[in-house]
């Protein structure tokens, strides 16, 4: 069964999205959105380097990504130039760097275009177990960091004060991110994959009452997300990443404008 | 530690066991002196305040104690394992998390039903309890945040202007919980504020900071002093005469009332 492309399409597809869709609930809570994009760009770098030293290219991908969030984090501290032109000088050297060091390797000819924008229809057997074990890590990880996670989205210095391990605690959603991004890769591609994190993730956020609802949604409007976009693009032979992207951006806006059932009031009245 | 009742609760003395001190603190941020020389000590069961005008170093005294920034100099020892109930000044939970009173209060301390409820039900908030923590009013938010750092049975809880955004009853209530939680539970209480009228009333021990210590003591005697004068010409007396009306009277050993010394009985007048 795993012999057809389109059985594998779809199984990396909707483990991606599982993964994607609870860590995307973070990355909207801690507002970053343009966080996860520039460290996806720099995606591109680590499957060169990964070329370059004939290195597992998912391992490689995982690490640069780590290292450039990283930078960013000891960067943002400084806090001598915006979080936003950071963002925007780290997301483009990165990938230009990438595309540079492509150039670089000799005799390798990449199809860009895949890594762009994912290639879905292409994930091998190994590719599947790569995306696997990076999924199942990844949400092991997040299980165990779940409360700390949410203690320090909430109120930082309030987490910190009653023993919240901060650093650990951030550099685990870092890899977090990475472990997505490196797997999502193949699937709609560096360019597209925070999409993939945060439109499901805000799909979500009306039909839940708790964080976790929220996270379990996530995951599921992802899955839903690959399967139609998978559909479209095999019906209509349109490319594959960006069908996916489309349908999770249908399902958000037609959820959005779905009329619900009123809820019973929950706001208390002011007392003072 | 420190669990047991006191039956003198509220009424801290020199021997009461020190919870935190710091000796000579400093803090140079950016080549700016933030902090010079400040020394402070917070006692079991004791209220100590933190006054001082705007830029004064407050803020960053407090986050100096609490760990959250090293000083530059000086030295800050704390009892081991000290546990800290920290009250913010202002939590903001952005509308994009589904979040509801009682995931906020357990998302560090996991607390049955029972005791959550107990909880609210103390610091006056019990039908908060599953409402959505973005719905809450600011002086609702206050009184959650006290709930919260109360549900870590702190032994020293620290606050950080815990009267902002509440009127002025609201302010009154919020420094006799205080109060009150403090004869209940021994613990301890640092809090900066500049209700300065509230404060003193409340306060054991006011240290008034300007970057340095200007003046700390006992409340009647800060507010004679000639620098917490200087730094608050339009407060000064009349304002603290309105509310110790209040406190003209401590608790003896059995709960009894009794005067204080240099008080006079009633200061009605003063209003």
């Amino acid at each position: 069964m795993l012999d057809d492309f389109l059985t594998r399409a779809i199984l990396a597809g909707v483990m991606v999205a599982l993964v994607a869709g609870p860590i995307g609930a973070f990355v909207v809570w801690r507002r970053m959105a343009y966080f996860g994009d520039t460290v996806s760009h720099s995606a591109l770098l680590g499957v060169a380097l990964g070329f370059l030293l004939g290195l597992n290219l998912n391992l490689l991908v995982t690490l640069v990504c780590v290292t450039v969030a990283v930078i960013l984090v000891f960067l943002q501290r400084r806090q001598e130039l915006a979080s936003d032109t950071l963002l925007g000088i780290l997301a483009h050297s990165a990938l230009s760097l990438g595309l540079v060091t492509v150039a670089f390797v000799e005799g390798l000819r990449v199809d860009l275009m895949a890594y762009l924008f994912g290639d879905i229809l292409a994930v091998t057997r190994g590719d599947l177990t790569a995306i696997a074990i990076g999924g199942l890590l990844a949400l092991v990880l997040l299980v165990i960091l779940w409360r700390p996670l949410l203690a320090i989205t909430v109120h930082e210095e309030l987490a910190r004060i009653e023993g919240v391990p901060v650093l650990p605690v951030r550099l685990g959603l870092m890899l977090l991110i990475a472990l997505v991004i490196a797997s999502a890769m193949q699937v709609v591609g560096v360019l597209l994959i925070t999409a993939l994190m945060i439109i499901p993730a805000a799909t979500a956020r009306r039909f839940a009452r708790t964080p976790e609802e929220m996270a379990l949604l996530a995951a599921g409007f992802g899955v839903l997300a690959v399967l139609l976009g998978i559909w479209g693009s095999f019906s209509h032979d349109t490319p594959t990443g960006p069908s996916i992207v489309v349908a999770a951006m249908l399902a958000f806006v037609v959820l959005n404008f779905l009329p619900l059932p009123r809820r019973r009031p929950v706001k208390a009245p002011p007392r003072d | 530690m420190f669990q047991t009742k006191r039956p003198d609760a509220g009424k801290a003395r020199a021997v009461d066991p020190v919870l935190i001190e710091a000796r000579g603190l400093g803090l140079v941020l950016g080549g700016r002196t933030i902090l010079d020389h400040v020394s402070l000590t917070v006692r079991r069961g004791e209220v100590v305040v933190v006054i001082g005008p705007n830029g004064a170093g407050k803020t960053s005294l407090l986050r100096v104690l609490l760990g959250l920034w090293e000083p530059s100099s000086g030295q800050l020892a704390r009892v081991r394992r000290l546990r800290i109930g920290y009250m913010p000044q202002r939590v903001q939970v952005d509308p994009i998390l589904p979040l509801s009173v009682r995931r906020f209060l357990t998302l560090r301390h996991r607390a049955s039903l029972p005791q959550l409820h107990k909880q609210l039900e103390q610091v006056g908030v019990p039908e908060l309890l599953n409402a959505p923590i973005q719905t809450l009013s600011g002086g609702e938010m206050q009184r959650v945040l006290l709930a919260r750092a109360l549900l870590g049975e702190p032994d020293l809880l620290v606050l950080d202007e815990p009267a902002q955004g509440v009127d002025v009853v609201g302010q009154g209530e919020v420094f006799d919980l205080i109060d009150r939680l403090r004869q209940d539970t021994g613990c301890g209480v640092l809090m900066v504020s500049h209700e300065l009228h509230l404060v003193m009333a409340a306060a054991d021990v006011v240290v008034c900071i300007n970057q340095h210590v200007c003046c700390t003591g006992r409340p009647e005697e800060v507010s004679r002093h000639p620098e917490y004068q200087r730094l608050f010409p339009d407060v000064g007396l009349h304002a603290i005469g309105i509310y110790t009306h209040h406190h003209n009277h401590v608790h003896g050993l059995a709960g009894e009332v009794q005067p204080v010394p240099g008080v006079p009985e009633n200061t009605d007048d003063a209003r």
